[in-house]
């Protein structure tokens, strides 16, 4: 793998009935060849010719996600003047998104803001009035990017990157005194010292890599599927959500036969809430595709609020819904709660992260409930200010150096030599000084002077 | 009066000067080389010591393309010890102690018997320009003029050098030759900016007048190993170093006569030293919580009672130094023979230099070595090196050769020097080189003999004795590949070195890539290979166990070409480059890197400037395909 492989959500963001992921570089029919299996077993990915194609489906880790169709492209010949794979998936950003990140691990980059055009155009697949425009283009945001300052966001995540950089820091330059000034007076690195620093710098990653679900679901909003039976009052929960009428609230059961969207801020966090068809057996062929689409967004969803009928029994419907969210941040709303309640909670209660109950024609967005609901996002004690990460720049940046120091603990712990492990501390600090900008090489020998009495 | 006519002169024999002459020379320039005193050629003004952490690196590369100083570190070496066994082999390092006047008399005879090459011992005043400020010729302060076509300057600590011990100070190079300052105005004069940087040496003092029996002795490896590739004999250790500490005693009296130091106390030393090189007051005043130091007490030859200091330089006054050196165990009654010094002297900034060592605005002028902001015998024998490779390249009408920073540490020290710059006398470490797994001292001749070969450095004897090498460490590795050991053979082994028994068979090689198994113990259970030497067997023993190690570093390196191989065109205008910032502009403009990959080093060059330069040179590239 040469590592310069890139891929992005090639479509505009949007409803589309079709989504592309194009994968860019050397080793782009490579990556393809781990996450898409041609229907017809003969073909090879690896070996496709450009201007081809292959219908299948793809994979992320193991599990066939959704149908597709790859299009292949050979360098020179493809609109960046490398390989390029172009796979198509059905529209809606969750299927895109799986597909993306299976790209991702099976070691795609994240394309940067531009970056198949700018690699168009190093490859010289552009005219000059073409590259003209994209100068221009340059220009026009490089200086809006000097003016722009640095977020307090992305301050914050500065202060975590570089918390763990200083750390590791410590750690590079004691090795490096200890290795190139062989005699003098270093004390030896101790095994304790190296295991604690990088036990410390890998747990601190984790946590910043972590960080990128929520910061990405910050940012973009948080997928909130309403699911339930019909007629449970999903259309009314959303309504009472978001405060005004969005969705048609009939007592006729199958009133929503689309998903209906609605974005609302709770907690300073921005849920989507999505109002879905009623899951339930139906012989109407208009409101089996609102189900099947209801089912695409409650395995898509970030959080679930799984609506059921107090007044009713646990039927067997809601037992299969219940099976549906098991493992996922879902939240059971037990409706109709003026009414007389039939309803058995011990039933659902396994299946979900909080019950509440509630009567969604009087519910209103209260202080506890938002409590309820980032908790069960793991957010609850979410402060934007510790600095979390909010792009995939970073979040590749952040793997990089994870990956490393993981790495490097390995290598230790298996008995491998000091230059092994000092070469993988390097770089995770390379990676950890994308982020913050800085010249990695020059610190390490700072470092080594500054603190240590070394020279003949 | 113009006494005669060289394609390269050079200026100063040092280490620097040495393999600059000889390697122009070899190449089929003529050329003269100039000295103060042919008395001081090769003379080791510092430690009797070459090699060490990553300057035994450089030494090794500098052999493998042809140079002098591995073989001379050879035939005149008292003790060798290869440092940083156990840390791994990126940090392996070779070290040997010298026989500072052996190897004068080797380097002189060598200058002296290599064919092409006048030696001379004259103080060089002026070098001359025409008016494209193209170098034309030297005049010696005899008024004597030499025209050329392309001179090296390798003044090490020579140009306008001062001594600095307490007190007193003048102007004088080291062990009593004079100090080359007429030629530091010719420089001037010529327009190139001169700064001052400083360095410092111990004392060498009476072997009769100290205490052995109290010391630790160090003595040389049980299995020496030689520098140079194209040493075949046993090499072996003849005499032993030793170990020492200072006291609180001694600090006692440093702290008591601080103020009379140049540096901190008299203030009379304007020039920046080496942070790597501390003084014994720097270590003191810095370190104070350290209750001792420890230093060495090596020899400096076999037909000399001088004995070297290792870690005690000092620019105390004399006195002084003589009281605390007799508070510490061993040198009660220490005799000094040469007090310790420091010294000032005038270098350039590296930055205004190419990749070639030549000088950017001075067609045919180069620099290295301490001239150029570095210090050490072995980085100024690399930079000489290639700066006189290109001198005669130049003049012969050659390409010219540089080397990358992922080929060798002699590209890295280079590369730092052009694109970073200095800012105190540059040592090179492991540290610097971000590919130290594969730039090894065990590998350096894989690396580079072919690129040696090529410019025409290496010899027939060299090259048929590399491949030679190069085919038993190939045929050993498939002879490895090719065996399967079943558990009987190798559960003896395992339980002598108190590691679990195996229950089924293994590869030879998998079994060689643990790391408690190394290729002697293999080799006890398959039997010797054919024409394997301590080197062939390093180099396989090398390769089966760091092969995934190093393929991952080449990778990296892989990645990088195309930053490094986009050319950067004379003259362009990266004022105008509206797509960078303004800082970046101002530093490219300054530097004028040949290349997007040292573009890319230069602090205050930024990953998305870089980015943003790959595509300006594009766009003027489609711009003038366009309007031809």
């Amino acid at each position: 793998m040469s590592g310069n492989t890139i891929a992005a959500i090639a479509t505009a963001p949007g409803k589309a009935s079709l989504c592309t992921v194009r994968i860019s570089g050397d080793d782009a029919f490579l990556i393809c060849e781990r996450i898409f299996k041609p229907i017809n077993e003969s073909k090879k990915v690896t070996e496709m010719k450009g201007y081809t194609a292959l219908f299948g489906n793809f994979y992320r880790k193991g599990n066939e996600i959704d149908q597709a169709v790859a299009l292949f492209f050979r360098a020179p010949k493809s609109y960046t003047g490398e390989n390029v794979v172009e796979i198509s998936v059905h529209g809606g950003s969750a299927v895109a998104d799986l597909l993306l990140k299976a790209c991702y691990e099976a070691g795609a980059k994240p394309a940067g803001a531009g970056e198949f055009t700018k690699r168009a155009f190093l490859n010289g697949k552009m005219t000059l009035t073409q590259a003209e425009g994209v100068m221009e283009m340059i220009n026009a945001t490089s200086a809006q990017a000097v003016s722009a300052a640095r977020s307090a966001l992305e301050g914050h995540l500065y202060k975590r990157a570089a918390a763990v950089r200083d750390k590791l820091l410590v750690l590079a330059g004691h090795i490096s005194a200890y290795t190139d000034f062989p005699e003098e007076a270093v004390e030896a690195v101790t095994d304790g010292e190296v295991a604690e620093i990088l036990a410390d710098a890998e747990a601190e990653l984790k946590k910043l890599m972590d960080s990128y679900d929520t910061g990405a679901k910050i940012k973009q909003g948080i997928r909130t599927a309403i699911v339930g039976r019909p007629n449970v009052g999903k259309s009314t929960l959303l309504n009472a959500l978001s405060g005004f009428e969005k969705a048609i609230v009939t007592p006729i059961a199958g009133t929503t036969r689309d998903v209906v969207e609605q974005e609302v801020i709770l907690g300073g966090v921005n849920l989507i809430l999505q109002d879905t068809a009623g899951i339930r057996h139906t012989e109407d062929e208009v409101e089996a595709i609102g189900i099947r689409r209801s089912l695409d967004r409650l395995s898509g969803a970030d959080l679930v609020f799984c609506v059921f009928d107090g007044s009713e029994p646990v039927t067997d419907e809601d037992l299969s819904l219940c099976e549906k969210c098991r493992g996922m941040s879902a939240i059971a709303i037990v409706n109709k709660q003026d009414l007389e309640q039939q309803f058995d909670r011990s039933r659902i209660e396994k299946y979900f992260k909080k019950v509440l109950f509630i009567t969604a024609k009087d519910f209103y967005m209260s202080k506890e409930f938002e409590n309820d609901v980032l908790s069960v996002l793991g957010i609850e004690n979410l402060d934007v200010n510790t600095g979390i990460i909010v792009n995939e720049r970073q979040y590749d940046a952040v793997r990089t150096a994870y990956n490393s120091v993981k790495d490097a603990n390995y290598q230790f712990k298996m008995g491998q030599t000091l230059d092994i492990v000092g070469v993988c501390i390097d770089e995770a600090l390379y990676a950890v000084y994308e982020l913050t900008g800085e010249n990695v090489s020059d610190e390490v020998v700072e470092e080594v002077f500054s603190k240590f009495c070394v020279g003949k | 009066m113009v006494l005669g006519t060289y394609d390269v002169i050079v200026v100063g024999a040092g280490h620097a000067g040495i393999e600059a002459a000889v390697a122009s020379a070899r190449l089929g320039a003529k050329t003269a080389i100039f000295t103060l005193t042919l008395d001081g050629i090769g003379n080791m003004p510092c430690n009797p010591a070459l090699g060490g952490t990553a300057k035994g690196h450089l030494i090794r590369e500098i052999d493998a393309l042809g140079g002098c100083m591995g073989i001379a570190a050879d035939a005149t070496a008292l003790q060798y010890r290869m440092l940083n066994l156990g840390k791994g082999p990126a940090v392996h390092s070779l070290r040997v102690q010298s026989d500072r006047q052996e190897y004068h008399k080797y380097m002189k005879k060598l200058l002296e018997t290599t064919e092409n090459l006048d030696v001379k011992q004259a103080e060089i005043t002026d070098i001359l320009f025409d008016d494209n400020k193209q170098v034309t010729g030297v005049i010696t302060q005899l008024g004597t003029q030499y025209n050329c076509k392309a001179v090296v300057i390798c003044t090490g600590t020579y140009l306008t050098g001062k001594i600095f011990v307490g007190e007193a100070s003048y102007y004088s190079g080291p062990d009593g030759h004079h100090s080359a300052r007429a030629l530091s105005d010719s420089l001037r004069a010529a327009g190139i900016g001169l700064r001052r940087f400083k360095t410092g040496t111990p004392a060498r003092v009476n072997k009769r007048s100290i205490d052995f029996s109290v010391l630790q002795e160090q003595p040389g490896d049980k299995k020496p190993v030689p520098m140079s590739f194209m040493t075949k004999g046993k090499v072996k250790n003849i005499l032993p170093c030793h170990i020492d500490y200072t006291n609180n005693e001694t600090h006692e009296v440093i702290r008591a006569n601080i103020d009379r130091s140049p540096l901190y106390g008299l203030g009379t030393i304007e020039g920046i030293g080496p942070r790597y090189c501390p003084s014994l007051e720097d270590k003191v005043m810095r370190f104070s919580d350290k209750p001792r130091h420890q230093f060495f007490i090596e020899p400096c030859g076999l037909d000399t009672e001088e004995m070297y200091l290792q870690g005690l330089s000092s620019s105390l006054p004399e006195e002084v130094q003589v009281a605390f050196y007799k508070t510490i165990k061993g040198l009660e009654n220490v005799e000094v023979m040469r007090p310790a010094y420091a010294i000032e002297y005038d270098c350039i900034d590296p930055q205004t230099l190419r990749a070639t060592l030549e000088f950017k605005d001075y067609p045919g002028l180069y620099g290295a070595g301490q001239f150029n902001g570095t210090s050490g015998y072995e980085e100024a024998a690399a930079q000489g090196l290639i700066a006189g490779i290109n001198a005669a390249l130049k003049i012969l009408g050659k390409k010219e050769f540089t080397l990358s920073r992922q080929s060798s540490y002699i590209g890295t020290l280079i590369d730092d020097l052009i694109t970073k710059g200095v800012l105190d006398p540059y040592r090179m470490m492991t540290s610097r080189s971000e590919y130290r797994l594969y730039l090894r001292q065990d590998n350096a001749d894989e690396r580079l003999t072919p690129l040696g070969r090529e410019i025409g450095l290496v010899d027939d004897e060299r090259w048929a004795y590399y491949n030679s090498v190069i085919e038993a460490k190939n045929r050993e590795i498939e002879r490895i590949e090719s065996i399967s050991l079943g558990p009987n053979k190798l559960n003896a082994l395992l339980a002598e070195k108190g590691l679990d028994p195996i229950t089924s068979g293994v590869k030879a090689v998998e079994f060689l890539r643990r790391p408690q198994i190394s290729y002697d113990d293999l080799i006890k259970v398959i039997g010797e290979g054919e024409n394997i030497t301590p080197f062939v067997a390093e180099k396989v023993e090398i390769y089966i166990k760091y092969d995934g190690y190093v393929k991952r570093q080449m990778e990296q390196i892989e990645r990088t070409k195309r930053l490094e191989s986009t050319v950067i065109p004379e003259g362009i205008d990266f004022m105008s480059m509206e797509s960078l910032r303004t800082e970046a502009r101002e530093k490219l403009t300054k530097i004028r890197p040949a290349n997007v990959g040292q573009a890319s080093r230069i602090s205050g060059v930024s990953p998305s400037d870089v980015s943003a330069l790959l595509m300006e040179l594009k766009y003027r590239e489609l711009k003038n395909k366009e309007n031809s």
